[in-house]
């Protein structure tokens, strides 16, 4: 380690098990959800929806519809003919389609009524004439399409296929030269079939329009910021004229990361009737809506020296990304360029290309782009170890990357605890007693990763800074935050609370948080890329040592002692020297504002510019930090029926710090938690035309897609490990979605140490894996495989992983 | 349109409520958007996510899809109903003590199926807790930290019912704020 770790003695409350701000609130029942609110004559909105994969729309008659008693409003494409997208480089989409439909449910009108009945019966009186094209349900097609038929947008150049969104071709180091010099080469290919979000909220948005010229917009959005933007451009508006709202969202994991139709309706139907409206998707409607995990179609080539050293990577990948752009141009560099740690990588090359299929958007997913290439990569990582019969966690030690580094694309990694992460996990799982030790049919596997701490760049390029708060303090010896971040359940309101009672010395209670309100708060771009606490933390502290200096200062001047010797804490203006001179924190508020007049501050975070390589495409990716995890997964496999029971995940994670330890293991056993549904049960599949109608939804309710229960849930042990990064707020980095990562790849190189068959497509179901079985049974190669001649070196006895109780 | 309507007489939270709901209306309908108890939560409209949970007459049941009238003659608790003039209902205090709620949107659904297991037993095993939530998912926690407050508010109301027969009367528990301590210390609040 290069340098001294930052000191955790500082802080009182910071890494303390606390309560989250709004924790009661929502155990009671009192916490508001956008559909819980109802307003004063509101109409209720409705979204019709195509039947049809691809097609023309050849006309809509809606007069019926709107004949109909109690309909108030009707809309179709051309009431908001404004292209839009999150992305500001790939706008390809309306809120309502325009001439045509691109996948079974994309919108094409509205309508406001006076209760949801009258609503639904207004749909079924919407004539729509289609002109069906032919739909690319298959990437491999849509990639390969010559324009023969229709393509799924219009080509950017004469001569394109209209169905490519992107390509990215990233090479660093010699990857050819040394591939053809290693020693081992393992090569694989891999599926990793989409899975969606499934928050047990459903989207909701209400819009207000107040007659003369204000549109007031409630949201279960993550990103209230590009939302206003996208609300004024789209509707005509001024951004001055428009102010979103975000009540408590209950969960998001990617899925409400981007403007929904429902959001533009509800603005324009306010607009049109002068009426509240609300628009509530129904569970099949959130699935159609997706823009989840891409499926992936991955080809990795991987190469090392016999001393088990990695020399050169190899990846070629397909990405399905549905109907329209959603952060694509993003998830195809994000599908290579997160994958350079925590192992070296002398060179490393990937070829990416994302191509539209008539199917919902696919988007962010918690692990955004990078989960896919995990799975694949980790595996290929254990047929490497294998090979050379080196222990899969020695294996990993052998190539870590170190810390206050760069990656072979440049990216800069500052802290970096991977190590102590493997420790954990091996210690834990006792993993030198069961590594193919076990009996056949039962094993252990490793994974590793990392994730970033925020996007370097915001999405519309500006020098801003990507966070901010603005704090205050008032007579009572009260603090109020007002905060743009996103309260997604990750605990951001509860962030800035400990923070603000940690530097002012205020009990945690006396911490007021006003957040979501566009017109009140300064801008937060959103609770994505596991960016929040660490961009809103540091804009918290910020602010809040701007106050605590003068308080210092005029409790210093009244006490005449040094300003630094002045401490809040627990409350109290305490003096350092001789802490039995302390007065109530309210007084001191008092005299400082006394002494500076009204106080309140502003604190902002933005990030360094200087942590990437610069080539195109450098920038994605790049982040003030890295988190790193490793997970163990222990397995029993039925070989005669395919069932996969994971017993037990252990989770090492690398946050930095943990500011309030019980939130950093929510998120570690949520991710947890979330990567082994993916792992097991999980599947977005679209109907082809010889089973049922092309492009619909295999399984669109919570019945069918099943996401696992508190029965299906394995045991998961957290193990938080600190490497307090030098710019995190007090050493902290994210928590949120590098967890996820290790989970898949763990449990298919366990099923691999129980029953020696290798799992390279998701999910690991019990067809898939009695398929597998079957397949390694005719090769004559099912069986416990060898154990290593070169076992895991001892973990560190140092490192001692925190717990929260 | 018109929809016709009808007059149901409910037990909510021990209120006696008469009101005019649509015919068709389920009970979680008739709960949010007649009587504003907008703490019971629809997260699929179908009885798959058991965010609507509610407890009737001491049994978990999914409110949005039990229609209205089926619950006139019962008692009904909903998460509004746990707390007491005392405060939180241990459960609810555990949750927010042990994290277990994130976003929050299952919660209401989870305290009601987990105050009727309580109500079942005082000391259910991890495999009891289990099967009892089993109807509840939860997207954001793993379930590990609701097993945890599961279980301390189980100790809590076990030390409630204690204390209470020790008291002269032995009365029942009525689920009110306790003053046991709990097994975690958190920083504030």
């Amino acid at each position: 380690m290069s340098e001294p770790r930052k000191s955790k003695s500082e802080q009182k409350l910071i890494g303390t098990p606390m309560r989250k701000v709004e924790g009661l609130s929502k155990s009671t029942g009192r916490a508001t959800y956008t559909d819980d609110i109802a307003l004063p004559g509101m109409l209720h909105g409705k979204i019709l929806r195509s039947p049809h994969p691809h097609a023309r729309i050849v006309s809509i008659d809606a007069s019926a519809a709107e004949a109909l008693e109690g309909v108030h409003a009707v809309i179709t494409g051309e009431d908001m003919p404004t292209c839009y997208g999150i992305i500001p480089w790939t706008p390809d989409e309306y809120p309502l389609c325009l001439d045509r439909v691109r996948y079974v449910g994309d919108g094409v009108a509205a309508v406001a009524a006076v209760d949801e009945d009258t609503a639904i019966r207004a749909l079924d009186l919407i004539d729509v004439d289609y002109e069906v094209l032919h739909a690319f349900l298959d990437p491999h097609e849509a990639a390969e399409a010559d324009g023969s038929t229709a393509y799924i947008h219009e080509p950017k150049k004469e001569g394109w296929n209209g169905n490519v969104t992107k390509m990215v071709h990233l090479e660093f180091g010699e990857v050819d030269d040394l591939m053809d010099m290693s020693d081992v080469v393992v090569e694989g290919d891999y599926l990793f079939e989409g899975t969606t979000h499934a928050p047990i909220e459903p989207h909701c948005a209400i819009g207000q329009w107040d007659g003369v010229g204000r549109l007031t917009v409630w949201s279960a959005t993550q990103v209230p910021h590009y939302l206003h933007r996208e609300l004024a451009r789209v509707l005509g508006l001024d951004q001055a004229q428009v102010r979103v709202l975000q009540p408590l969202v209950g969960g998001a994991f990617g899925g409400k990361s981007e403007p929904f139709d429902l959001e533009f309706c509800v603005g324009k139907l306010a607009m049109l009737t002068g009426r509240p409206v609300k628009i509530l998707y129904t569970r099949e409607e959130v699935f159609y809506s997706h823009r989840g995990r891409h499926p992936f179609h991955m080809t990795y080539r991987t190469g090392a020296t016999s001393e088990g050293k990695l020399t050169s990577v190899d990846a070629k990948i397909l990405l399905d990304g549905g109907a329209y752009a959603s952060f694509g141009l993003v998830t195809t560099y994000y599908s290579g360029q997160l994958l350079c740690a925590p192992y070296e990588m002398p060179a490393y090359r990937f070829d990416s290309k994302r191509v539209y299929t008539n199917k919902p958007a696919c988007g962010p997913k918690r692990g955004h782009g990078s989960v896919q290439p995990r799975f694949a990569f980790e595996i290929q990582l254990d047929k490497l170890a294998e090979r050379l019969g080196i222990d899969p966690i020695e294996f990993r030690r052998r190539n870590f990357i170190g810390e206050n580094t760069r990656t072979v694309n440049e990216l800069r990694v500052t802290s970096n605890g991977f190590l102590e992460c493997l420790d954990a996990v091996q210690r834990a799982s006792g993993w030198d007693e069961k590594f193919r030790t076990m009996p056949f049919g039962r094993g252990i596997g490793v994974a590793g990763s990392t994730y970033i701490s925020g996007t370097n760049y915001p999405i519309y390029p500006n020098e801003m800074p990507q966070s901010a708060v603005q704090m205050q303090i008032d007579r009572s010896g009260r603090v109020a935050v007002f905060s743009g971040a996103s309260e997604i359940g990750q605990g951001c309101d509860s962030v800035v609370a400990y923070i603000a009672a940690e530097e002012l010395g205020v009990p945690l209670e006396w911490v007021r948080v006003l957040r979501g309100d566009t017109d009140f708060t300064p801008v937060d771009l959103g609770a994505y890329s596991s960016r929040v606490t660490f961009m809103l933390g540091n804009a918290a502290i910020d602010a809040a040592k701007k106050l605590k200096a003068l308080v210092q200062k005029a409790v210093a001047a009244a006490w005449e002692v040094k300003p630094a010797e002045v401490l809040l804490a627990d409350g109290f203006a305490v003096w350092a020297p001789d802490t039995s001179r302390q007065m109530p924190i309210a007084e001191a508020f008092n005299l400082a504002e006394a002494e500076f007049g009204t106080l309140g501050s502003t604190g902002w975070y933005n990030t360094p510019k200087d942590v990437h390589g610069e080539y195109r495409g450098g920038t994605i990716g790049a982040s003030p930090a890295y988190s790193f995890t490793a997970h163990v997964a222990e397995v029993d496999v039925d070989v005669e029926t395919g069932i996969v029971d994971v017993k037990k995940i252990w989770v090492a994670h690398d946050c930095g710090r943990a500011l309030n330890p019980i939130l950093v293991e929510g998120q570690m056993e949520g991710s947890a938690y979330m990567g082994f549904g993916e792992a097991l049960m999980e599947e977005q599949l679209f109907k082809d035309a010889d089973h049922g109608r092309a492009g619909l939804h295999n399984a669109p309710s919570l019945l069918d897609y099943r996401i696992p229960t508190s029965l299906d849930t394995p045991e998961l042990e957290s193990l938080i490990v600190e490497s307090i990064d030098p710019e995190g707020p007090y050493g902290a980095k994210e928590a949120g979605e590098g967890p996820l990562h290790p989970s898949i790849p763990a449990i298919a190189n366990a099923i691999y140490d129980a029953i020696g068959v290798r799992m390279d497509r998701l999910p690991f179901s019990p067809p898939h894996v009695w398929r597998a079985v079957e397949a390694s049974r005719d090769q004559g190669s099912l069986g416990k495989p060898e154990g290593p001649r070169t076992l895991a070196s001892p973990p560190d006895v140092e490192a001692e992983p925190v717990h929260a109780d | 349109m018109t929809t016709t309507h009808d007059i149901v007489r409910l037990h909510v939270n021990g209120d006696l409520r008469e009101v005019g709901v649509p015919t068709h209306y389920t009970l979680l309908e008739t709960l949010r958007y007649i009587l504003g108890l907008t703490g019971s939560k629809q997260g699929c409209d179908k009885g798959d996510c058991g965010a609507c949970t509610v407890v009737v007459d001491g049994r978990p049941t999914l409110s949005c899809i039990t229609p209205v009238w089926e619950a006139v003659g019962t008692e009904v608790i909903t998460v509004e109903g746990l707390a007491s003039a005392d405060g939180p209902h241990p459960l609810q205090d555990e949750f927010d003590l042990n994290g277990a709620a994130q976003c929050g949107f299952c919660t209401p659904g989870i305290l009601c199926s987990a105050s009727a297991l309580l109500e079942r037993t005082r000391a259910p095993s991890r495999e009891e807790i289990k099967d009892a939530l089993a109807g509840n998912l939860c997207r954001c926690t793993g379930y590990t930290k609701i097993y945890d407050a599961v279980e301390a508010a189980a100790r809590r109301l076990s030390a409630d019912d204690a204390s209470a027969d020790a008291a002269t009367e032995g009365g029942a528990s009525t689920g009110g704020a306790s003053p046991v301590e709990t097994d975690r210390e958190p920083g504030g609040v």
